[in-house]
């Protein structure tokens, strides 16, 4: 762990920061994310980015479900903007010493399915997920789009709804946030076995 | 300049979901499984907290930079709407291991196959936009 070592203040901060984050350090941190977003006087959702992705392409002259206003958004793409580059800054400074560690068990499990664990920092399964795999780029696309599809019909995802949408104590989201798993365990418990076992 | 503002909250949010290692699959695929509280913990935290703090904005009357108190737009309650947008949701979520924020991340991060996923997720979003008075709301 860290040591007292002769080292400016600011690389011993760096040092503990690069340290993966506790779950209570990690949900307080989001919960900052919460109140910075509700301070500035909008509520935090991402993807409603892909909406005006789509009417940046010209989807409005297809459907009216696209006619939005891009100058209002202009605050949202700029936080998609900004999660792509502070992943770049958290790749290239900010690594964890080792890979994510995750449960035994879930280790094992993976290891029946033929994906090897650590890969990399743990981020993604790469042997899955890669160019060169033709099942790889469909499933990428396939879960794009159930992804894309619900959370529009739903009007929210994981940020819009699991996090501003309980914050703001709705009723809607929590529903929502149920949908979330059951979706979630079908796939996993019922569908993957079928795709990856 | 407020916009600057949601950039670098963007920045901090990117940092954040890498530390906390919500944008790993692994970590998505151990949570489907039960077999981890670690993303539990996250988002039981960052709910508990994220609603004190809501709920004290709006007790102590603290506004917004505009000026504006904290509100939200309720919506309209449909059960049968939320589950099955919310199960569609959770199955490609289980599937790729990320949501709508984690994939912006996970770009920054140099995984490539993330403009695959995300191209998916427009394509998707593009097809709600032509079905959707077809779907129950």
């Amino acid at each position: 762990m860290l040591e007292l070592v002769n080292q400016p203040w600011h690389l011993t901060l760096i040092d503990a920061v690069r340290q993966p984050w506790h779950w209570a350090v990690s949900g307080a941190a989001i919960a900052l994310i919460t109140f910075l977003m509700t301070w500035l006087g909008r509520s935090f959702g991402m993807s409603t980015t892909f909406r005006n992705t789509c009417t940046l392409l010209g989807a409005d002259k297809v459907s009216e479900f696209f006619n939005v206003d891009i100058k209002d958004e202009m605050w949202r793409m700029l936080f998609a903007l900004g999660a792509i580059v502070g992943g770049f800054i958290a790749s290239q400074y900010l690594a964890s010493p080792g890979p994510v560690a995750i449960s035994e068990k879930t280790i094992a499990h993976l290891q029946e399915w033929g994906i090897a664990y650590p890969q990399g920092q743990g981020f993604v399964p790469e042997s899955v997920f890669n160019f060169s795999s033709m099942k790889g780029v469909l499933l990428a696309v396939l879960g794009g789009f159930l992804v894309g599809f619900g959370a529009r019909y739903g009007d929210g995802c994981t940020s819009g709804h699991a996090i501003s949408g309980l914050s703001h104590l709705q009723l809607p989201s929590l529903i929502t946030v149920i949908g979330f798993f059951i979706g979630g365990l079908l796939m996993t418990w019922v569908i993957m076995p079928f795709l990856f076992g | 300049m407020r916009n600057i503002w949601f950039f670098l909250t963007g920045i901090f949010f990117g940092i954040v979901m890498t530390k906390s290692e919500a944008i790993s699959w692994f970590r998505i695929h151990e949570m489907f499984r039960f077999e981890s509280f670690h993303m539990y913990g996250i988002i039981g935290t960052a709910v508990v907290l994220g609603a004190l703090i809501i709920g004290a904005m709006k007790r102590f009357d603290i506004r917004t930079i505009e000026g504006t108190p904290v509100t939200y737009t309720p919506m309209k309650l449909s059960i049968k709407r939320h589950l099955l947008a919310g199960s569609i949701f959770g199955l490609g979520w289980a599937l790729i291991g990320a949501c709508p924020g984690p994939m912006y991340v996970l770009l920054g991060h140099g995984y490539w196959i993330f403009l695959v996923v995300i191209a998916g997720a427009i394509l998707g979003t593009f097809t709600y936009g032509l079905v959707k008075d077809w779907l129950p709301h």
